[in-house]
């Protein structure tokens, strides 16, 4: 081949302009582009950088003011009581959806007779919305005419249990309410790896002899941990969250002793008008779910690449 | 050989005899029973409660089923209770649901499923970048965005009035930050991501040849999609519809901070109406809201049975 | 058709997917009518080469010629192509005749038209039974059926098959392979056809391109690829079971290893000398003698019987010669036992022999 023919050859080979490429789906994919980029960056990064400036009534991003927001929450009564609502609310919930999640599963994966039945009764809470879900505990828990009054009333007289009154154990209250609406959810994903695990495992087991508990102990959970890890975080978002459970069943209440970090970014914001305090613990809520993403984001994909 | 059918030795011969009532099994099927009694109690509580009148439930047996049957609480709470100033009950904020609902399922399904299909089968540069960014928004607490997300809602309320002013003097003031359709639009970019999710890795599953044999066909990013990828893929739109409607319905938190009191979503007002201080409080009523508003997600989820089960779960599979 | 220009013509291609190269300046000319099959184990870049051609790939350099025309960055459906899949490919909301009307649609096509061309196609392929039935209801035969319909009804000049058969059980496979045979004997349009299968390979193709690594092995006509293979890895690659190698040293004429020690002349070498170098030397199962039939070969000698298995037409056995491992072809049924000695023997002018450094045929 002579030089010029290279030479032409060379000329007609220049690629397509790269943005021209695959335009309509660029331009598709424009919402997403938006919604990425403005609302959950942008707007994360304009919370943070908020949370640093003095504002009250309106956001005043002149107004710098560094660490004083944080100091200020964190000194404050309020944000502390949220603070170990949330930690005893997310420790006691995430180990007994998972507990109680995992059990289920195991009854349910036993091959038993109506099991599509029993599934659909224990997810149906899940349909529900918080709001729902806090009023009918609510009024289960109702201290004069509620479960408290019916246990009396069967001879129990000394019998106690008023969480809605009661402030030392308010958030145990709650707690009940939420695992009845999110336990059935958590079985459902731990069936579902259940069943992902291969059958003949199960009869490998049987021939061996070993028992079915152990199984379940020694092969079956090992096996799920890439599910128990899913679980885990979807679990973890969700508790950080809580939100209307709260508002519905409690309204923070008695006096401050339900209160939760998202129930107080909220009504530092559109109640107290206190936008500064509002964004610095918003920033924290984040900063916390950030603890629990960045080590599983680790284990998922940095690991991929060892692996 | 061929005795064997004729004479049988000694032993277990034939089908093993099971046993209905072992004991492994009457643990498992109690345990279940009780659990499912646990479950459904809440539910039998609202329903016995919402039936009964006040004077029955001042004796204080809320697991008692109502001697004297009444309707009342129902027609009270739909037409009646009291939020506040307003006493004209739950309806309003039903048919409110209903306009939030309709348009945020349409627009988030019709947004997502395009991003999905785009992401799956039309990957350009940055493509997944993007992607990855959606799904880590997911868990950004929501607290974080709210307070950007009603400012860029005002002002750009503001600057398309400004635009319809510039043709017409006497346009009327459009807002978005309070009315309907802000709460659309933020619905439909919170269900972004799960949403884009799920019919990204549906539309990964479908074989790849489909898509080059169409290609092939002539057809374009258009073609495919409305021809090809949307007809084949019914169930999951169904899904993704299942895990909306529950979703935006069951809504509270956006519904109190986008909209403005006449335009409130039912959970709101539920809540308004059962947690209002004013008044004597009228527990049976109160159940029948509670029961109302939870009536669409849970005919939703009866109806849909595995399909509901399907749409969570996809939450939980990995991108 | 006075037109000699190739069909297809591809220059200089190369393709990478970030680091990774897949094809390597790849050159290949398919004449008009032509039937060429790229033939490659999988990664081997033979699909992503037909996919280049299709233009369902954006190629990283080089250009493609379909009937003169450069195509490099014309849309699909727009080079002059049909196109069928391993896995069918149909749209399973269309019925038959939509499945094959949706391209020509697309295109414009008036309606009369449209029709005249399905039905011709549906025809040709005998699918006029099922022009309203949905691909569901197809069998697999007749779902590749419909999509190579498909590839019809455009009225092209060059098909591209990617692994039409390998969703097929064997019997349908035998059948439709000898329908794709016939189709292009009928049509005479160029087809470029993929597959792992060297069975379909040797059987279809007028020239055979054995691909590894991105790179073209060797293209030929079936018979030369298989009596005289270019390299090492073609001869391993074609012929089932494979050919025997020793591995030894070429001297003065002569090879010598361990096992094999013979004289080689008979042999044809690639340009007429034979080099003193180290070497493979190849014998395929079928053309080593047994018994009796050793009288006179170059080179005789005892092996043992390890497994004999009975293929009805011919009888393969295992063998093991001073140590080493080979496959032996007999005729018809045999009565061969396992711990039988079986004299073997060959000739030099069926050999195919290797230089172990660049493994290229000598």
């Amino acid at each position: 081949m002579s030089l010029s023919d290279a030479e032409q050859l060379n000329e007609v080979v220049k690629p397509p302009s790269k943005l021209f490429k695959n335009l309509t789906a660029k331009i598709a994919a424009i919402p997403m582009i938006l919604t990425a980029l403005v609302i959950f960056i942008g707007c994360t990064i304009w919370t943070i950088y908020h949370s640093f400036t003095k504002s009250r009534l309106l956001p005043s991003p002149d107004k710098w003011v560094g660490l004083d927001n944080y100091e200020r929450l964190w000194s404050e009564n309020r944000w502390i009581v949220s603070i170990e609502n949330l930690a005893i609310y997310g420790i006691c919930s995430l180990i007994l959806s998972l507990v109680i999640g995992f059990c289920l599963a195991a009854l349910l994966d036993r091959k038993i007779r109506f099991e599509n039945t029993i599934r659909t009764i224990i997810l149906y809470p899940f349909a529900l919305s918080f709001v729902v879900t806090g009023l009918v505990w609510q009024w289960i828990l109702n201290p004069e005419l509620g479960l408290q009054n019916v246990i009396r009333n069967l001879g129990f007289e000394n019998f106690t249990f008023d969480p809605i009154n009661n402030a030392e154990i308010v958030i145990f209250g709650i707690l009940i309410a939420g695992i009845w609406q999110g336990s059935g959810f958590v079985m459902v994903l731990l069936l579902a790896g259940m069943r992902g695990i291969d059958e003949d495992i199960w009869k490998a087991s049987r021939v061996e002899g070993i028992p079915t508990w152990k199984t379940y102990i020694f092969i079956v959970i090992p096996m799920m941990r890439p599910v128990f890890v899913t679980a885990l975080v979807i679990i973890s978002a969700g508790i950080i969250k809580v939100y209307d459970l709260v508002v519905a069943q409690t309204s923070g209440g008695p006096g401050i002793a339900s209160e939760v970090p998202a129930k107080y970014v909220i009504d530092k914001m559109f109640q107290s008008q206190n936008l500064g305090l509002g964004f610095a613990a918003s920033t924290m809520m984040l900063l916390s779910v950030l603890v629990v993403l960045i080590p599983w984001a680790y284990l998922e994909f940095g690991g991929k690449k060892n692996g | 050989m061929a005795d064997t059918t004729a004479t049988t030795f000694e032993g277990p011969s034939g089908p093993k005899p099971k046993r209905a009532f072992s004991s492994t099994n009457i643990i498992i099927y109690g345990t279940l029973f009780v659990v499912c009694l646990y479950y459904l109690l809440p539910l039998y509580v609202m329903i016995m409660t919402s039936l009964k009148g006040m004077p029955e439930i001042r004796l204080g047996n809320i697991f008692g089923p109502p001697v004297e049957m009444t309707f009342e609480p129902w027609v009270k709470a739909w037409a009646e209770a009291c939020t506040g100033i307003n006493c004209d009950g739950l309806s309003r904020g039903f048919s409110n649901s209903i306009w939030i609902l309709v348009p945020s399922v349409f627009l988030s399904i019709a947004i997502a499923s395009v991003n999905g299909y785009a992401l799956a089968n039309w990957k350009f540069k940055g493509s997944e970048v993007f992607f990855t960014i959606l799904i880590f928004g997911a868990f950004i607490p929501y607290q974080v965005m709210i307070y950007p997300i009603v400012i860029l809602l005002r002002e750009s309320g503001d600057g398309i009035t400004n635009v319809m002013q510039f043709f017409w003097e006497d346009a009327p003031r459009f807002r978005l930050m309070g009315s309907l359709w802000g709460l659309v639009i933020v619905h439909t970019i919170f269900g972004m991501p799960i949403l884009t999710l799920l019919f990204r890795n549906y539309f990964t599953s479908v074989p790849e040849d489909l898509f080059k044999a169409a290609r092939v066909d002539g057809a374009r990013f258009w073609g495919i999609y409305f021809r090809i990828m949307l007809p084949m893929s019914l169930p999951i739109f169904v899904v993704a519809m299942i895990l909306q409607v529950t979703g935006i319905w069951n809504d509270f938190l956006f519904g109190v901070i986008y909209t403005k009191p006449e335009t409130y979503p039912m959970t709101v007002q539920l809540n308004n109406i059962v947690n209002s201080v004013q008044g004597v409080k009228e527990y049976n009523v109160n159940m029948a809201a509670t029961l109302l508003t939870g009536l669409v997600p849970l005919i939703i989820y009866f109806a849909s049975g595995k399909l509901f089960v399907r749409g969570i779960a996809a939450g939980a599979v990995k991108g | 058709m006075t037109n000699t220009n190739p069909s297809v013509e591809i220059k200089q291609l190369d393709l990478s997917f970030g680091k990774v190269e897949v094809l390597k300046n790849l050159n290949l000319e398919i004449a008009r009518g032509e039937f060429l099959v790229l033939l490659g184990s999988s990664g081997c870049g033979k699909s992503t080469l037909l996919n280049c051609i299709a233009g369902l790939l954006d190629v990283t350099g080089g250009q493609i010629f379909i009937n003169d025309k450069n195509v490099t960055w014309a849309e699909p459906s727009d080079r002059g192509i049909g196109m069928v899949f391993q896995s069918y490919a149909l749209y399973p909301q269309m019925t038959v005749e939509g499945n094959m009307s949706f391209g020509l649609k697309n295109a414009g096509m008036a309606k009369d038209e449209i029709k005249r061309r399905v039905d011709k196609a549906a025809g040709i392929l005998q699918l006029e039974p099922l022009l309203a039935r949905k691909p569901s209801a197809l069998s697999g035969g007749q779902r590749q059926r419909v999509a190579i319909g498909r590839a019809l009804v455009r009225d092209v000049d060059v098909f591209l098959f990617d692994e039409p058969l390998s969703n097929l059980d064997a019997k349908l496979r035998t059948d439709l392979r000898v329908e794709i045979k016939r189709l292009h004997q009928q049509l005479q349009n160029t087809m470029i056809y993929v597959t792992h299968d060297q069975v379909e390979a040797m059987t279809l193709a007028d020239r055979i391109a054995i691909m590894k690594d991105g790179i073209i092995q060797q293209l030929d006509d079936p018979n030369t690829i298989y009596a005289k293979p270019r390299n090492k890895y073609v001869a391993d690659f074609i012929g089932s079971p494979a050919m025997n190698f020793f591995k030894g040293e070429i001297k003065d004429g002569s090879f010598s290893s361990p096992e094999v020690s013979m004289d080689l002349k008979g042999y044809e070498t690639v340009d007429g000398n034979l080099p003193n170098t180290n070497a493979w030397l190849g014998i395929r199962p079928e053309h080593i003698q047994s018994g009796a039939n050793t009288k006179g070969c170059s080179f005789v000698g005892d092996a043992t019987i390890e497994i004999v298995d009975p293929m009805g037409s011919d009888t393969l056995v295992w063998a093991s010669l001073a140590g080493q491992s080979i496959r032996v072809r007999t005729e018809g049924q045999s009565s061969l036992k396992v711990g039988e000695t079986l004299k073997i023997g060959f000739n030099a002018d069926k050999l195919s022999i290797f230089d172990t450094d660049t493994e290229l045929r000598v």
